[in-house]
């Protein structure tokens, strides 16, 4: 299991062919409370750096971007009743999507844990 | 996830800027000051708790000041705005607060503003006035320019301001001065609360009853602390500010009123008193009177989506079957209600409450309807 991190601070956690795809704890105390979360369809094909869902605090909507490209598996409907999970548990159940990666040698150009956390050090 | 821009320009500092700091208050740039948007505990605890408790607002940031009649009169100084305003200023009594408008020659709106008839002895011919932080510099030149000889202008830098607003601002102010918490809707009072000279209107800019009170700078946080020491008191940034605002009904100046809105347009009527409305006599009062007759070809009015997506400023309104009818001004999340509200204009013959309307959010319609405004019922003290 590989998690790697896009400077846009989405995640992606790798298991298999597919990857969980959600925003950072930063990104989730940046916007502040969560109040609307907008899910692509199942089916959907995203290329990387695509929108892929919209994500809304109290103050201002903010674009999730997909970090690989793939297919949307799977979603978190759960986030349309309670977006409030992102701000509890960004890492866990706050999670977005699953993709099915088309081309693995895109998480290469991530960041790993370690690089992240120097990144969100260096911009904040 | 999009980065916020951030700008260069050097920022300045309300008389509480420190507070807002050690409070662990996120601060961001607004009208050129350095503004707490939220605390650490987050807007939506912070608007929840100004609707059942009571918030503190640093407003500081806003333009205060006075227009003073050399004669001493308060008719000559009434008189000289009310050539720049709709209200009735000659008729407001001591101690008496208005909401009103800079009108420019076109009947659209130059900034909104508190215009208080001060009623503290030897101030006879005194007005305090409060603009929006962001026109200050553009209303004072613009009010200057148009007084007569025999009044000025003097603007109040030096002071702070800051509002307590909810249910419990009553009781809250009422154990630090009994008098001020005495007032009714829209009147003000010169007191002292801990020892510290106040001036303290009963308004706000949330819908709930409170108080804004004006001291000088270097009391500021003393009696921000003092309000703070109340358990009942938490202090609330901008965030929550605008949210409680828009729920309240309440137009924000450069989004649902600006130089191409009239205050009938805006639904600010009631604003304007009846012997104004008769007699005219101010800026774009031509204008102003016809859409009173006429009725405005736009209005402000609430819009309630019908799903959990909010519309933000900007947002194209259109009728169900695609015609555009208008555009959204303000628009997001309101925690009281539970869900999306927002506010726009739109054409008079689908304005009407409970019309069906479509938001296009990210090039898709949302269904919404027209509704009545306030949507969290106003709680003044009258």
């Amino acid at each position: 299991m590989t998690t790697r991190y896009t400077k846009d601070h989405e995640y992606i956690r790798v298991e298999g062919d597919a990857g969980i795809v959600g925003i950072s704890d930063y990104a989730q105390g940046q916007l502040g409370d969560v109040v609307f979360v907008e899910l692509p369809s199942v089916g959907k094909t995203l290329s990387k750096g695509d929108e892929a869902a919209v994500v809304e605090s109290v103050k201002a909507a903010s674009e999730v971007y997909a970090p690989v490209s793939g297919e949307v598996v799977e979603v978190n409907s759960e986030l349309e009743a309670s977006p409030g999970t992102v701000n509890e548990d960004p890492a866990g159940r706050g999670w977005f999507m699953k993709i099915r990666l088309t081309n693995e040698s895109e998480l290469d150009g991530l960041m790993t844990e370690e690089q992240y956390q120097e990144f969100v050090k260096s911009i904040s | 996830m999009a980065e916020p821009a951030h700008s260069d320009e050097p920022l300045l500092k309300t008389p509480l800027h420190a507070e807002h700091v050690a409070l662990g208050a996120r601060m961001v740039p607004f009208a050129g000051y350095d503004m707490p948007v939220q605390y650490p505990t987050g807007i939506l605890t912070e608007h929840n708790w100004t609707r059942e408790h009571a918030g503190l607002f640093d407003v500081s940031h806003m333009g205060q000041a006075f227009l003073v009649a050399e004669d001493k009169s308060h008719e000559t100084v009434a008189r000289a705005l009310e050539a720049l305003i709709p209200a009735d200023v000659l008729n407001l009594k001591p101690n008496q607060q208005r909401y009103s408008q800079l009108l420019a020659d076109d009947g659209g709106i130059l900034d909104d503003l508190m215009v208080t008839r001060v009623g503290a002895p030897g101030h006879e011919g005194w007005l305090y006035l409060v603009v929006n932080a962001s026109m200050k510099e553009q209303d004072y030149a613009h009010i200057e320019a148009r007084l007569p000889k025999g009044v000025s202008l003097k603007r109040k830098d030096e002071l702070g301001l800051m509002a307590l607003q909810g249910p419990s601002a009553e009781a809250v102010l009422a154990k630090l001065s009994p008098e001020a918490a005495a007032l009714s809707f829209m009147m003000s009072a010169d007191v002292q609360i801990d020892g510290i000279g106040c001036h303290v209107s009963r308004s706000g800019y949330t819908g709930e009853d409170g108080f804004e009170i004006s001291c000088k700078a270097e009391d500021a946080a003393k009696l921000w602390r003092a309000l703070l020491a109340d358990p009942e008191v938490k202090a609330i940034g901008l965030g929550a500010r605008d949210s409680l605002r828009l729920e309240a009904g309440l137009c924000l100046y450069g989004h649902d009123i600006d130089p191409t809105t009239s205050p009938i347009e805006a639904g600010l009527i009631w604003s304007i008193q009846k012997r104004r409305r008769e007699e005219g006599g101010f800026p774009g009062a031509a204008r102003v009177q016809r859409e009173i007759k006429d009725g405005a070809a736009r209005v402000r009015v609430g819009i309630k989506p019908e799903g959990r997506a909010p519309a933000r400023e900007g947002s194209v309104i259109t009728t169900p079957d695609g015609r555009e009818v208008g555009i959204v001004t303000s628009g997001g999340f309101g925690p009281t209600v539970n869900g999306p509200v927002a506010m726009g204009y739109v054409a008079k013959d689908v304005s009407a409450v409970g019309t069906d309307l479509h938001l296009i959010v990210r090039g898709k319609p949302l269904p919404a309807k027209v509704a009545a405004m306030p949507f969290a019922p106003h709680r003044y003290k009258r």
